[in-house]
């Protein structure tokens, strides 16, 4: 056979050099970033249509707190939804671990701390009731979550007997609704007016040590002997990540400083994104959503990923139950209702597969900020909230639309 | 030309990578029963599915002649209308709908979109009486087993008017009488004038009940004989061929001691109560030793490993695992990955790799904890040890942040090899490692083969290709109904000797 000593050959011959720039890698880049540039697209062209309100140090704080807990939300269910599955009770579990912290706090009595604690713990518990069914027992968590749905808010009516209780603590309602105070006062930022020092100097902190977090992983990553962004590229994206988070810390600075729920989801994308992206853990959501089998095959306990993915849903349903009802300063028996959708929406727009194995925290997060600046800009603009929806349920089905449209084309190029 | 109901003309056939058929020529005349004979992989189910319009005309060039007509199936539809229907291995009945439904699914009789009840279960019962099935009509098919549904198979034929019937491999799940009736009631529909091609492995079976022989070889006709004169000797030589290419890399052995044992390995089966899959086992792997496993499709090779590797396989597992001495707990995979044991799977799609994510995820998904420090993974290190075995087994891919689905089938085979290698065993158990991988990859990977071997690892290969094992392996096991029927040294090998252990039928 002629094609054999060609095929020896062929052994022989040195591995190909990489290119260090290909077109296909930019290419790639383009795919995943095309959730931010729509983001980015999004803002300017509501604050055109809004002449400038949309962001306003006022509006930023209210889409901020508007959103918070939809966007804590969407933190765990992209989890859930990458793991390959879907969870349709988390409005339900916000509503009565909503239910469950007034009437520890309000009726009780228990000390604020406690009370949140004691929250979390029924959320974990929650979610373990749903997560043995769906990992243990092999029920799809479509099913599981949807009883979930209804057995939880009947729990959230017989709890509250039918009437909103509140008032919450000042603790409370300052961590859903609160500003952190001026501890060392304003400075004056010439035409800007004044803003606050403690919030000036977190952004720029943030900013440094966001560069420094950067440049150590480009030098590691140097040392690997890995390709890197050219210089000129890295610098300018540290730069644009700068000054969007500076833009918003300085507009936040000249109204009323930080929203604590914006220190608390800061920690929250910071913390999941690194559990995601390296913790072993993070890395076996990844794999079995991608191939369960494969994934059980190479030794990954998968019902117990499956059970503490849910696990995890629930405490960070409760959370937001807990940051919602504290908003309200009531706990109501309709929270939360409809926030299963926007959690799920969110992370699909964010670049999630349906089937599982894809997705990133933070494109949840911008999913959710996409959705809360149509809201947001739609009613500044005095659209009725008919056409809010139409216009979301559209860009859902086209950011999912365009996700499939890449993927095709990714796959016919080979 | 008459008495001809069927001739194929230079079928050429090819899948990336692969070319499944070449220029083979297939005639089968009006009323006979025709075999079709070959190895695994020979391209008999292939040229079926070209027969039966699963693989549509223009994906295939050659002709097809029925009947005196050329024809152009563009799908099954349109090979049923003109009277050729395939029964195929795995059987095709929707277990909650009755006998009735399935005899005329998608072929309703029907009055203006309304079904006739009356007239499906009554015509539903003729069919059934041709086959020899007493049974309802309106029973689930469901609740058959296996030897009654292959009979509504052929009843569904039936009602389709059949005039030319293929049957892929109809007894390999049927017990004796099961067959027996089956192979009866061939040679009824003989009499009817219905024309049958039956595929089989069974060679013995296929002397007794076809007229005609045609035995396919890597994708070529070889020959037609006729079934009246020929043993099963004689087809075994035609179905092996007596040419050895030499497309094996060389190798020096270095055999060391006894690292793995499996003693009295019994599995039954997870979906047929009672069935015993793999039937008191026993084998032996040394260090340095490429140990071959052959066995015919539904032997229990692949059942064997998956069984031995974290229980993935089958039920009411009993027997021991010893390894360097000592008996291991394999009960779950990361106990069987903790003890030294890898295993590659015959089906890297479905069970090897996560096509989802890009190769360097794939090459740490087995070994995360080699790479992480208290539940925190090291992804420079993970990028450097992708990149380490994309060097060593020369991985073809830009980067290893590519994504593993844009890789041709031979570099995500050698991805899996990475994943499994990176965890470090002792043993490897590599399921049909070339499968769907083309020539030049395949010589990379037996290059791979041997160096494992040459560091001292045991390798169990499983494979459907003799030549494969013949060339690779210092010893080889053959496997039939689950049990090893034989155990032949590297000197001694011969295909034709592995076959016919292969094919040793063993009475329950």
């Amino acid at each position: 056979m002629s094609s054999q000593t060609q095929n020896a050959e062929d052994v022989q011959a040195p591995p190909a050099a990489t290119p260090r720039e290909s077109p296909r890698r930019i290419r790639i880049n383009l795919r995943q970033s095309g959730i931010y540039v729509a983001f980015a697209l999004i803002v300017v062209l509501f604050a055109v249509l809004t002449d400038g309100d949309l962001l306003e140090p006022a509006n930023i704080s209210n889409i901020i707190v508007q959103n918070s807990y939809v966007l804590i939300l969407a933190i765990g269910m992209i989890l859930v939804i990458i793991s390959g599955h879907i969870d349709l009770s988390v409005g339900s579990v916000v509503a009565v671990t909503g239910a469950i912290c007034a009437v520890l706090t309000v009726q009780w009595g228990l000390p604020w701390w406690l009370a949140v604690l004691a929250t979390l713990a029924a959320g974990a518990v929650i979610g373990a009731a749903q997560g043995y069914w769906i990992a243990y027992f092999g029920i799809p968590a479509f099913i599981v979550t949807l009883g979930g749905m209804l057995v939880f808010r009947a729990l959230t009516l017989t709890v509250l007997g039918n009437q909103g209780i509140g008032p919450f603590p000042d603790e409370i309602r300052t961590l859903a609704n609160g500003f952190t105070d001026g501890y060392l006062g304003n400075v004056g930022l010439g035409p800007l007016g004044g803003a606050d020092i403690v919030a000036l100097l977190v952004g720029i902190l943030v900013v440094i040590g966001f560069a420094l977090v950067q440049w150590r992983a480009r030098r590691a990553r140097l040392g690997y002997g890995q390709v890197v962004d050219p210089f000129p590229l890295f610098a300018g994206k540290i730069l644009l990540a700068a000054f969007v988070v500076m833009f918003v810390v300085v507009q936040l600075a000249r109204f009323r400083n930080l929203p604590w729920v914006l220190v608390l989801l800061a920690v929250l994308v910071l913390g999941y994104s690194l559990m995601a992206n390296r913790s072993v853990f993070g890395r076996h959501i990844y794999a079995v959503g991608g191939n369960l089998q494969a994934a059980t095959l190479s030794g990954v306990r998968v019902k117990p990923v499956t059970f503490w993915v849910f696990v995890n849903m629930g405490v960070l349903a409760a959370l937001a139950g807990v940051i919602f009802a504290g908003r309200l300063n009531q706990a109501g028996p309709t929270a939360g209702t409809s926030f299963e959708l926007d959690a799920i929406a969110a992370a699909f727009i964010g670049g999630a597969a349906v089937q599982g194995g894809v997705g990133k925290v933070i494109g949840a997060i911008t999913g959710g900020l996409i959705m809360g600046v149509i809201n947001n800009g739609m009613s500044l603009i005095g659209a009725p909230s008919e056409r809010v929806m139409l216009v979301k349920g559209l860009v859902l089905l086209a950011a999912v639309a365009y996700d499939v449209w890449t993927k095709r084309r990714a796959g016919t190029v080979r | 030309m008459s008495d001809e109901i069927l001739a194929m003309h230079g079928i050429t056939k090819s899948f990336p990578g692969v070319t499944a058929l070449r220029d083979v020529e297939f005639s089968v005349r009006r009323g006979e029963i025709h075999a079709i004979c070959g190895e695994n992989g020979a391209g008999k189910s292939t040229l079926m599915k070209i027969l039966s319009g699963v693989h549509p005309h223009g994906t295939y060039s050659g002709e097809v002649i029925f009947d005196g007509e050329v024809c152009s199936f563009s799908g099954i539809r349109d090979s049923e209308a003109r009277g050729v229907v395939i029964i195929h291995q795995e059987l095709a009945l929707v277990g909650q709908l009755s006998i009735a439904e399935n005899l005329f699914l998608g072929n309703e009789i029907a009055q203006r979109g309304m079904i006739d009840w009356n007239r499906t279960n009554h015509e539903a019962e003729q069919h059934l009486r041709r086959v020899g099935l007493r049974e309802n009509p309106v029973t689930p098919a469901g609740v058959l087993g296996v030897g009654k549904q292959q009979l509504v198979e052929i009843a569904k034929a039936l009602s389709k008017k059949v005039k030319l019937l293929i049957l892929d491999e109809p007894t390999a799940a049927l017990n004796d009488d099961d067959s027996a009736h089956l192979l009866e009631l061939l040679r009824g529909l003989r009499e009817d004038g219905i024309t049958c091609v039956v595929i089989s492995h069974k060679l013995g079976e296929v002397i007794e009940i076809a007229d005609t022989i045609t035995i396919l070889r890597d994708g070529r006709t070889i020959e037609t004989l006729d079934a009246s004169d020929v043993t099963e000797d004689r087809l075994i030589a035609g179905m092996v061929g007596r040419d050895l290419e030499h497309r094996f890399p060389p190798r020096e052995p270095h055999i060391g001691d006894e690292v793995l044992r499996i003693v009295d390995w019994t599995v039954h089966s997870p979906t047929i109560a009672g069935r015993v899959v793999v039937d008191h086992a026993n084998l032996s792997l040394r260090r340095g030793e490429i140990v071959g496993l052959a066995g015919l499709m539904g032997a229990g090779r692949t059942e064997l490993a998956m069984s031995v590797f974290g229980r993935t396989y089958g039920v009411d597992v009993s027997g021991q695992v010893v390894k360097d001495g000592k008996v291991i707990d394999v009960r779950s995979v990361e106990s069987a990955i903790r003890n030294g044991i890898a295993y590659v799977s015959e089906d890297r799609k479905r069970y090897g790799l996560n096509l989802v994510a890009d190769v360097k995820q794939n090459v740490s998904a087995a070994g995360l904890r080699l790479l992480s420090k208290r539940g925190w993974v090291n992804e420079h290190e993970e990028v450097s040890v992708a990149e380490r075995f994309r060097t060593a087994l020369r991985i073809k891919t830009p980067t290893v942040q590519a994504g593993v689905q844009t890789l041709s089938g031979g570099n995500q085979q050698k991805v899996v090899l990475a994943k499994w290698m990176f965890t470090e065993p002792d043993v490897l158990i590599l399921d049909e490692p070339t499968r769907g991988v083309d020539v030049g990859a395949k010589y990379e990977i037996y290059t791979i083969v041997n160096s494992l071997a040459e560091q001292g690892k045991a390798v169990l290969v499983i494979s459907s290709e003799l030549p494969e094992l013949l060339g690779l392996c210092d010893r080889i096991y053959t496997l039939s109904a689950g049990r090893i029927t034989g155990e032949v040294a590297r000197e001694d090998a011969t295909q034709e000797r592995l076959m016919e252990y292969m094919t040793q039928e063993v009475r329950r």
